[in-house]
């Protein structure tokens, strides 16, 4: 069964949200409504559906509507019309008991900017979800505990929010979303105001944690590189509308229109990441006093059909093929004269998009050098790991 | 500019006559009983307690809640009470502050709430502290002789009119102030908007609220001889004993006296609401 299916919602802000709605019908874009009558239109017409356990996001820049449809999902804002199932009951149409009951069971939320009690211990915010239950303090103490561990904050129960790091202050409010033990976790921006080096930690952590849990998450992002790397579906939102929703792979390579196309261009990874990024340690060099026997048998243990060549310093001398490498055995001569040298020389700060070209033309990987020293070499599928898994993956090799 | 004549003031003069004192008058009866006992309780409450266990008491408290400084204030200040021989009347204030600040706090901080939960509210309760705080206090003092005669009762309640205000208006301004996204997570796990008041809205606009309370009870002592000239009793009695006799020592000291009452509250209640 569908986890969350949201049917034909629409949201329009303003005095007169029926004329709103007529007007969409209509054919008027967001712009011509607000010209004619004030009135924002905060999404149209959205229609997705979430599978059970399945991480799903929805990305958008500021404006798109994607804060509002998050916010839908629990009535944190009523939709102007369409339904809302969740678990195949229509949260629109709950009186305020009904609704109340469903946030308490069935959905969290973790906020952009934490959104933590100030005045209340680290333990006292994420057992507040229990506490409105009414459960008992032992009770709500433990599970809260026992979630504080699962992110990684035992020993803090006691501090106050403010005496906290924003990434800690994260981990509170991602703890008190599932302290509930809610399904459904519904994340608002939620690592948008860190740092990227913590943002990246708590994206790893919350994979991590999702392969254990299994929730069902719906993540929003303005992050590109976020939906990417997190998402197992994502739904790109514009002007309201959502525009296309598809996995990771679908939207880079099969954008749905002009929209996505620029949005995909425009965190093009291949501008964005250099060589250095993406190249690997040479696998094997065989110093100069390696006879080519030693070479051969390198390259026979990795796997490879040519190795480069350098000096004591490191220096590149040049590339040895296999072939070259078993005549000079057989004419017993020294590797030297057999070394190719029309393999492709890049610096370690090339763009990655320049290479690719390269890469699909050459025979041999790349040697990336500077001050005639080999750093590294850059083959085909250091280029479309580096494409696919991005900058902070390859750095973290 | 006279094109007509409002006749506003007969208009009043009307309704107070014919329609207040015979309609509210015995309802005011009422009111003034009640209120006079609250305050006599009060009031002879302050006088009961030693002077010195009472100066121990708000010493130990002061120097608890604020600090050592304003503790030695604290003793120093009520140490001048006594020595100037206004003890009793210094009491009788408090007492009339406390009264009418209380009030203030019963009413003035749910119509806040209530005022910060809808706008509708805000909008009508909003004219009305203006009213209340600008119109000058003589022009309310008329009538609440008229309905409840001369004394403490109407004393307490025109300080009441004048210092609920900034209670109203803090207590709004505090719960406003709290985040929309904490509110939004209160709501998102479930909140009844009850819990949400009690757990998340009141305890995060406390010290907005402390700051209000404070105001008020400034604002009343502020009215302490205003009130004496409807014969409240206390330090505000004394200053205008001092200017009808056109004795300076006597007016200047009864005016220390309240000045020093309001430095130890103002502290106090300060301290209150930024702790924590």
């Amino acid at each position: 069964m569908k986890k969350i299916e949201v049917k034909g919602v629409t949201k329009i802000f303003g005095s007169d949200p029926a004329k709103g709605v007529e007007l969409l019908k209509q054919g008027l874009s967001k712009d011509e409504i607000l010209e004619k009558t004030g009135m924002t239109v905060g999404v149209r017409d959205a229609n997705f559906e979430v599978d059970e356990g399945e991480f799903f996001v929805i990305m958008g820049l500021s404006g798109s509507g994607k804060s509002t449809m998050i916010r839908m999902i629990n009535r944190l804002i009523d939709p102007t019309v369409g339904e809302i199932y969740i678990d195949g009951e229509n949260i629109v149409e709950m009186d305020k008991e009904q609704l109340i009951q469903t946030r308490r069971k069935k959905l969290g939320m973790v906020f952009q900017r934490f959104a933590l009690f100030p005045h209340r211990t680290v333990l006292q915010n994420v057992e507040y979800g229990l506490e409105v239950q009414g459960v008992a303090k032992e009770e709500r103490e433990k599970k809260a505990m026992e979630s504080l561990e699962v992110v990684g904050l035992k020993g803090y129960e006691h501090s106050k929010p403010d005496q906290l790091s924003g990434g800690m202050q994260q981990r509170v409010g991602l703890a008190r979303a599932l302290a509930n033990g809610s399904d459904i976790l519904l994340m608002d921006e939620a690592f948008s105001a860190l740092d990227p080096l913590i943002r990246k930690e708590m994206q790893d952590e919350l994979l991590q944690l999702q392969e254990k849990l299994k929730k069902t998450i719906v993540f929003i992002t303005h992050d590109l590189d976020e939906a990417l790397k997190l998402g197992d579906r994502i739904a790109i939102m514009k002007d309201g509308a959502i525009v296309q929703i598809g996995t990771p792979e679908e939207i880079l390579t099969d954008p749905a229109n002009e929209y996505v196309a620029n949005f995909v261009q425009d965190v093009d990874r291949s501008k964005v990441l250099l060589a250095s990024q993406v190249m690997r340690k040479p696998d094997v060099v065989t110093t100069w006093k390696d006879g080519p026997r030693v070479a051969a048998r390198k390259m026979e243990e990795k796997g490879i059909s040519s190795i480069f060549v350098v000096d004591k310093d490191k220096k590149l001398k040049g590339l040895l093929t296999i072939d070259a490498a078993l005549q000079a055995i057989k004419e017993n001569r020294w590797v030297e004269d057999f070394l190719v040298q029309d393999y492709h020389v890049t610096s370690p700060d090339t763009p990655l998009d320049e290479l690719i070209t390269v890469a699909a033309e050459t025979k041999y990987p790349i040697a990336v050098v500077e001050d005639e020293k080999l750093l590294g070499i850059i083959v085909r599928v250091s280029i479309l790991a580096g494409l696919a898994l991005g900058k902070e993956e390859m750095n973290g090799q | 500019m006279n094109y007509f004549y409002l006749p506003l003031e007969d208009w009043t003069n009307t309704f107070v006559d014919d329609w207040l004192i015979p309609v509210l008058g015995p309802v005011f009866d009422v009111i003034r009983e009640y209120l006079l006992i609250i305050i006599s309780v009060f009031e002879s409450f302050l006088l009961w307690i030693p002077a010195e266990v009472f100066t121990i008491l708000l010493t130990i408290l002061a120097w608890r809640v604020a600090g050592k400084g304003v503790a030695l204030f604290t003793l120093i200040g009520l140490f001048f009470l006594g020595s100037v021989d206004l003890w009793e009347q210094g009491m009788q204030t408090l007492a009339i502050v406390l009264v009418a600040t209380l009030f203030s706090i019963i009413v003035g901080v749910p119509v806040g709430i209530l005022s910060a939960k809808s706008d509708k509210v805000e909008r009508f309760v909003r004219p009305i502290l203006d009213f209340m705080q600008t119109l000058p206090s003589f022009v309310y003092l008329i009538p609440a002789i008229l309905l409840l005669g001369i004394g403490i009762v109407p004393a307490v309640i025109s300080t009441f009119v004048f210092a609920t205000p900034p209670a109203v208006r803090l207590t709004n301004l505090g719960i406003r102030q709290v985040p929309t996204e904490v509110v939004e997570a209160a709501r998102a796990f479930g909140s009844t908007p009850w819990q949400m008041l009690i757990k998340v809205q009141l305890p995060m606009a406390l010290p907005t609220i402390m700051a209000g309370v404070n105001q008020t009870i400034m604002l009343a002592l502020s009215m302490a001889v205003i009130a004496s000239m409807i014969g409240a009793p206390g330090l505000g009695a004394e200053v205008l004993r001092g200017i009808s006799q056109i004795n300076v020592g006597m007016g200047f000291v009864g005016g220390l006296g309240i000045v020093v009452l309001a430095i130890i509250l103002d502290r106090i209640t300060e301290a209150l609401g930024n702790k924590r």
